[in-house]
């Protein structure tokens, strides 16, 4: 990629061309292997899609779709709870979205902005927390939940995503904040805002591809997170999509149609919160993985 | 100075820190800090569904569990289960975080240049992140199904025999481990290319003038420039790895028998899965799963220092 400033071409290319140019058998062999590597990456998503497309019957078939159907996909909608395991997962998913990402922001600036005692053992607790395997959190969990009547509620579940999201998302935060300079702030307590105020009306909206990288990281989490939406979470009625669609594919069924209708369906959102995403991804992670 | 005025000074000078940190710190102090105490405390007592506090219908139960010390511990460690299932959690964990670095380092060097469709590959290597992983995990279910799965048939189709893919001990821990490194991949890309990047290019082409060749570059610019990305993104992936139950959970719900059962989900089991279920006995081995990560950070991060590393 070759950048121009005011009309002046980067004096690079000269010398990457001439490493850059491969001989012909290597470039055949790097796209070869480029293009293996890309089948083995989107062929299973791919054949899901295939598959949810196929009647019942035919989901195991090998050729591509011979009856094209939208039946698992009516099936799904309307003759299992699908759709409110969907609703249970946005109600979870967006408040833990939206309350992550401004808790981490605030953290991460704190982090970031301020020394203020207590800050050092919080950056450890932050990076601590990331480490605490599901086993040892669960049952205790599951007994506060209990006790405070938050099982099977999606508060519940939220709080427990905090947990989960916020300290790798405060972490990333601050790797942000760091690259925002400080006068900024400066300027703003110049014009009398307090330190909430220049972090509100200046610092955050500077910090927008941070928040979009906090935000998509959340929500992947959140999205996808098996094991406390499995015990946290019982009763047809009460399960998010994590948990629901487990109940297609079990010991006692194998309703593979619906299942794969199902996992499109889920998958959808996320992949267009990812696209949405993906272009600061790269920064957003290298900011936050390399400074620390 | 009194302690009164010492705190209200610094009161006076913190509170907006303090404030915007507290919603974390209270977050993770109730939901991770009480649990913990209580999960080191059940560790120590014979805790199972038979004797917690409990409510049947309109009855309350109190709780009749008794501290026992490390009888927990003392169980766990000389049971031979908790060792085979360390050792197997290792194999994972090293042969995961091992295949997942060295074909993302692989992958993001082939992108690292100018190249036709390189965007495509782009996206399509990136694929597997954007999609959950428990969708990606059903998915390979199905591929992987014995009977009627597409990998089988299209075996059948080159003469060879079925595999058992989740059926057979050894066949069921190659293929968690290989949907493990396919879902990982796409994170160490994205990671390591960033990190690519941000070499300049100057370096290669003043290695280039004094005569190193491909290998030579690689070794004395491409690494040490990524040691920084790829020393996080290695231990974050370790810890992510060892701890990684959906894979495994839902793949194989660690059979046949337990033989691809990792520590974690080894500890679920004992206590959602198992009846009836041993709390006291889940709770000593997610102590000891704590203990062993912190060991492992610890001794990584004294190996990273010794390099001359900051972080």
């Amino acid at each position: 990629m070759t950048r121009k400033h005011n009309g002046r071409v980067r004096p690079a290319p000269a010398g990457t061309r001439k490493r850059n140019q491969r001989s012909r058998p290597a470039s055949v062999g790097l796209h070869v292997a480029l293009i293996i590597a890309a089948v083995v990456a989107v062929f299973p998503p791919l054949w899901l899609l295939i598959t949810s497309f196929k009647p019942r019957n035919d989901a195991f078939s090998t050729g591509v779709v011979t009856h094209f159907t939208f039946a698992n996909y009516t099936h799904v909608l309307a003759d299992t709870e699908f759709l409110t395991w969907f609703k249970n997962s946005v109600v979870v998913v967006g408040l833990t979205t939206v309350l992550g990402v401004f808790i981490a922001a605030t953290t991460g600036y704190a982090v970031s902005r301020f020394r203020f005692p207590g800050m050092r053992p919080l950056m450890w607790l932050l990076l601590i927390t990331q480490m605490f395997p599901v086993a040892v959190l669960i049952v205790p969990l599951y007994n506060l939940l209990a006790s405070l009547g938050l099982l099977n509620q999606p508060a519940g579940l939220v709080i427990t995503y905090l947990t989960i999201a916020v300290p790798f998302c405060a972490w990333m935060m601050k790797g942000y904040f760091d690259t925002i300079p400080v006068e900024i702030d400066e300027s703003g307590r110049v014009d009398g805002l307090n330190p909430f105020g220049t972090f509100w009306r200046l610092v955050l909206p500077l910090a927008r591809p941070g928040l979009a990288v906090t935000g998509f990281y959340t929500f992947v989490t959140a999205w996808a997170e098996v094991a406390y939406a499995s015990a946290f979470m019982t009763g047809e009625e009460n399960l998010t999509l994590a948990g629901g669609l487990q109940t297609f594919v079990n010991q006692y069924t194998n309703d593979w149609g619906s299942m794969t209708a199902a996992a499109v369906i889920i998958a959808v959102p996320a992949a267009l919160v990812f696209a949405f995403a993906q272009r600061h991804l790269v920064a957003g992670l290298t900011a936050g993985t390399t400074k620390g | 100075m009194t302690l009164a005025v010492r705190v209200r000074r610094a009161l006076g000078t913190h509170w907006y820190a303090w404030t915007m940190v507290a919603p974390v710190v209270l977050v993770i102090g109730v939901i991770i800090g009480y649990p913990l105490v209580r999960g080191v405390f059940l560790s120590l007592t014979d805790a199972n569904e038979a004797n917690v506090e409990r409510n049947i219908g309109v009855n309350h139960l109190p709780a009749t569990y008794k501290f026992t010390g490390l009888d927990n511990y003392k169980a766990v460690l000389t049971d031979g289960v908790f060792w085979d299932r360390l050792g197997w959690t290792v194999v994972w964990t090293v042969g995961c975080v091992g295949l997942t670095f060295l074909i993302g380092l692989t992958l993001a060097n082939m992108l690292n240049r100018t190249l036709r469709g390189r965007t495509f590959y782009r996206l399509a290597l990136i694929l597997p992140w954007a999609i959950p992983a428990f969708i990606s995990v059903f998915t390979w279910r199905m591929l992987y199904n014995e009977k009627n799965g597409i990998l089988n048939k299209l075996l059948a189709g080159g003469g060879i025999d079925a595999v058992p893919w989740l059926n057979d001990p050894t066949w069921a821990k190659l293929s968690v481990i290989a949907v493990n490194v396919w879902l990982g991949v796409p994170f160490m890309l994205v990671a390591l290319l960033g990190g690519l990047t941000s070499i300049p290019g100057e370096l290669y082409e003043a290695a280039e003038m004094d005569g190193a060749g491909p290998w030579q570059r690689f070794r004395n610019i491409t690494m040490p420039g990524l040691r920084a990305v790829s020393s996080t993104v290695i231990l974050l992936s370790t810890i992510w790895t060892f701890n990684m139950f959906p894979v495994i959970f839902l793949l194989t719900r660690g059979g046949p028998g337990d033989a691809t059962e990792i520590l974690v989900t080894y500890a679920y089991r004992l206590s959602f899965v198992d009846s009836p279920r041993n709390f006291s006995e889940s709770a000593a081995w997610g102590v000891l799963i704590l203990v062993l990560l912190s060991v492992v950070a610890v001794v990584y991060r004294r190996a990273l220092r010794k390099q001359g590393e900051v972080w």
